[in-house]
């Protein structure tokens, strides 16, 4: 272990903690911004700086790993200053377009520049046009936007394996790019870590305010890794998909259907009633009539020929609660075994 | 799976064999990439097709499809009769059946086996030696596995390796089948098969049967055990199963030779078909019920890993559309057998109190954690690794196996191998997946994966429609060129309905498992007019 203080306070950390997670363990709060729990530290943001008495030049607090009988001071004037510093630097490119951005009220920048009270930013740079083409159609990049931070590059690299983007260019003119659109999955995992509006998901544009959104954990209905995800609801329609940071075996990840594949929910071919065949046709129904025909068919065919010339398929995509009640619907009140599912296909 | 998912990072060594996991199984694929990127695993992939995995693969073996137990076989006679990697200890204490299964092994020379397969006799060499060397490690498969009428030896020889190696009842080992729908675990947990009650509890099981019939106040429960899907269409085209109710499933574009689940269908006196959308297996319905999604209703689904987990109402029912327990509950009841529950909850209440696997696992336990099976009781941790310090059943069992080809293999007329599966952005058939423009404008349609040997040897450029032909059916498909199938095989996704490629595969089973050959028919190609 590791003994250091950090504003004074004695913490005990093991041998390679950074200063940041140092800390954090001790309660003390150090703003970060490009910082993010499941990637390794990328050092690009400086909004971390704290001071090391002895040594004068600021550094890091997320990449710089503590040492034994350091005092760290997480803030002074001059810290203060070079935060703001860099969150000015930021805003000399990124556009006050929060009442349009669909991140507004959850953008990690916006809360910082709130937080440190900035209301005007004296630099000015030459805005260069720049091309917003981006990997996939499902998600809108906005370079001026783009704070530089990395996380998207690092998480496509870290997280998927993947590396399909990169920072291309110089100075103002820097930008997300894809480097290789094949090996692109539109996962999405760069859009679930953009701390700004930079990156926007298409299919939900401008459909909600995320303060207007209710959003309930739930598990993933595609594949059978489990992933919990959060339904984003608003007027009874599910309007997007979003998970929280390290939670579930999908540690806040998710895939291209997972994080997309939710349009079906509202989709208009929905069955909305039951549906009875007449000469070849479907015709509405009532629940009563519906429910009172089948039984009575059901009944026909079991009195005429046995419960087992009756066969049930559960469902796979069902709930483990409604599988459990069609196997019983189906071996007590059916009477027969004849139940299976779609395991085999 | 006998192992949590993101064990799989604890493994120095992963094989991962008949499972395309970056398409299927994306996240479970994040943890593969990092346990390689990061944290030096060595991967081994053994599969036809060119999958995303081989750009992470220390070693990739192409086997012929259909050949796996052959591939394996070949593995454990390098590491047991080349090499003496075994763990002799381990095989000693806790498995049976060794000596028979040794000497089954012997014939399996690489030489042998490398005619087989078409793998190279050092890349076996190579692969063998990692695997064995390697501890732990983790075997990874899916339905590349069980989709073969040799499904259940593929997957018996895979047990095989992994107890000649040590790596089961370990962190970082195990044999892990990925199960691809969100909550198959579960349907086969909670008695959703003609077999067994909840909790893979046996219905010959006189005590058995009485326990669930006291439960449900009936005097008593059929002991035959019932059809398995892949009987039930040729039962309804002989004309002994007359109603079926299909709740949440869509076999007319799922299951194997469509042309024949077809005709069955269309011999039923009645069928009722319950789900969110009007499938190409409802249309032939004579009653449809709207179920609702996974967002309008409570319940809990259990993962590939054993874990039960909560899935919460976010929405109302669109329309008249009912939670599916809802609807079973009112159909029972019509039926005169009053089913009534307060809520999912009452359900799972009832359910645990039966199925001794489940007993622990209740509502308040899930708000805070998940939970995997095995939990008999509410104090029960769970066990997220099968087979610590012993095997389930007492001690592990060697099985000698021998290797079968396919039912149906390439010959002058369908000269092709054709192997079907899912695509990334694609799930199933398609009912979910195809609704709404992301995912579509992603895979807009169905594409057939051609090799461009293949391809010039047809006359067939990307992009053009093929014709592609088996002894059951044929589809026009259109023609993407990739070396992801090996010459001589050709690839088609099963989610399309408009142009099913079931139609054509085989529905030639495994006898043990049920499970139709998926993985490899016969067809031809041809350029379409």
């Amino acid at each position: 272990m590791v003994t250091l203080t950090i504003d004074g306070k004695e913490v005990k950390v093991p041998q390679g903690t950074t200063i940041l997670a140092a800390a954090r363990t001790a309660g003390i709060r150090i703003p970060t911004l490009c910082y993010h729990g499941r990637l390794d530290p990328i050092g690009s943001c400086r909004m971390c700086v704290v001071e090391i008495e002895g040594i004068a030049h600021p550094m890091a607090a997320c990449t710089t790993p503590v040492e034994e009988g350091i005092a760290v001071i997480s803030n002074s004037d001059r810290i203060q200053r070079i935060r703001e510093d860099s969150l000015k630097l930021i805003l000399v490119n990124h556009p006050l377009d929060c009442p349009i951005c669909d991140k507004g009220g959850e953008c990690l920048l916006q809360d910082l520049v709130y937080e440190f009270g900035i209301d005007k930013v004296e630099y000015q740079a030459p805005k260069p046009a720049r091309e917003s083409l981006y990997a996939t159609p499902l998600i809108r990049y906005w370079p001026d936007r783009c704070v530089m931070c990395l996380r998207c590059v690092t998480a496509c690299r870290e997280i998927k394996g993947i590396g399909a983007i990169e920072i291309k260019g110089e100075g103002y003119g820097s930008q997300v790019v894809v480097i290789d659109a094949e090996k692109c999955q539109s996962c999405g995992e760069c859009l679930s870590v953009c701390p700004t509006g930079a990156l926007t998901e298409n299919l939900s544009r401008f459909k909600g305010r995320p303060w207007l959104v209710e959003r309930v954990p739930t598990t993933c209905t595609y594949c059978g890794c489990g992933c919990q995800l959060e339904l984003n609801v608003q007027n009874n329609r599910v309007i997007g998909v979003t998970t929280q940071e390290g939670k579930g075996v999908n540690l806040g990840s998710l895939c291209v259907k997972g994080r997309f594949g939710y349009e079906f929910i509202g989709s208009d071919e929905r069955l909305t009633t039951p549906l009875i065949k007449k000469d070849g046709e479907f015709k509405e129904a009532s629940w009563e009539e519906a429910l009172t025909l089948v039984a009575e068919r059901f009944g026909a065919i079991k009195e005429e020929f046995g419960p087992d010339a009756i066969g049930g398929l559960s469902s796979a995509r069902c709930t483990n609660e409604e599988n459990y009640l069609f196997q019983k619907f189906m071996r007590g009140v059916i009477g027969t075994n004849n139940v299976d599912h779609c395991a085999r296909l | 799976m006998t192992n949590p998912i993101k064990d799989v990072l604890k493994a120095k060594a992963i094989l991962a064999i008949g499972t395309n996991t970056t398409e299927n199984h994306p996240i479970f694929a994040n943890y593969v990439k990092e346990a390689v990127l990061k944290r030096g695993a060595k991967l081994i992939v053994a599969d036809p097709r060119r999958i995303g995995l081989v750009d992470y693969a220390a070693i990739w073996l192409r086997h012929r499809p259909g050949t796996d137990v052959a591939l394996i076989n070949g593995l454990m006679h390098i590491i047991l009769h080349k090499k003496a990697l075994h763990k002799k200890e381990h095989i000693e204490t806790c498995t049976v059946g060794f000596e028979e299964f040794a000497a089954n092994l012997e014939k399996y020379t690489p030489e042998y086996v490398s005619k087989i397969t078409g793998v190279s006799v050092e890349d076996l060499e190579a692969a063998a030696v990692i695997y064995a060397e390697s501890s732990p490690a983790s075997i990874l498969y899916a339905m590349g596995i069980t989709q073969h009428t040799s499904g259940t030896d593929n997957v018996k020889t895979l047990g095989n390796l992994a107890m000649l190696c040590g790596n089961i009842g370990v962190v970082g080992g195990g044999v892990n089948p990925l199960r691809g729908q969100n909550n198959v675990q579960g349907a086969c947990d909670l008695g959703a098969l003609p077999n067994v009650f909840t909790g893979y509890q046996k219905v010959a099981d006189e005590e058995v049967r009485q326990k669930f019939a006291k439960a449900w106040g009936l005097e008593e429960l059929s002991a035959v055990p019932g059809l398995q899907v892949t009987q039930m269409f040729p039962a309804a085209e002989e004309g002994t199963l007359k109603g079926m109710y299909i709740m949440g499933e869509n076999p007319l574009v799922s299951d194997p030779d469509l042309h024949h689940i077809e005709k069955a269908v269309k011999k039923l006196d009645f069928m009722v078909v319950q789900d969110i959308f009007l499938t190409e297996t409802a249309q032939l319905a004579d009653v449809v019920l709207p179920g609702v999604s996974f967002a309008e209703k409570d319940g809990t689904f259990s993962n590939s890993e054993r874990k039960v987990q909560r899935v919460r109402k976010a929405i109302e029912p669109v329309g008249e559309a009912r939670e599916d327990g809802w609807i079973i509950c009112q159909l029972a009841t019509a039926m005169g057998y009053s089913m009534e529950y307060v809520d999912s909850r009452t359900v799972m209440d009832e359910l645990r109190k039966l199925t001794p696997s489940y007993a622990g696992i209740s509502y308040e336990r899930l708000e805070k954690k998940a939970i995997a099976w095995p939990c008999p009781t509410e104090d029960h941790p769970g066990t997220p690794i099968l087979h610590v310090g012993e095997y389930a059943c007492g001690k592990g069992v060697f099985f000698p196996i021998e290797f079968r080809p396919p039912a149906e293999n390439p010959d002058a007329e369908y000269p092709f191998i054709l192997s079907t599966g899912r695509v990334l952005q694609h799930f199933h058939t398609g009912t979910m997946t195809r609704k709404g423009e992301g995912l579509s404008q992603l895979y807009p349609e169905p594409l057939a994966e051609v090799n461009p040997a293949d391809a010039e040897k047809l006359g067939v450029e990307d992009g053009d429609f093929v014709n592609i032909a088996s002894r059951r059916g044929n589809i026009k498909v259109k023609a993407w060129l990739t070396d992801r199938p090996a010459p001589g095989v050709v690839f088609v996704p099963f989610h399309f309905g408009e142009t099913a490629v079931n139609q054509l595969t085989n529905a030639a089973l495994c006898p043990d498992s049920g499970i139709p050959e998926y993985k490899v028919c016969a067809v031809k190609v041809e350029k379409a007019s």
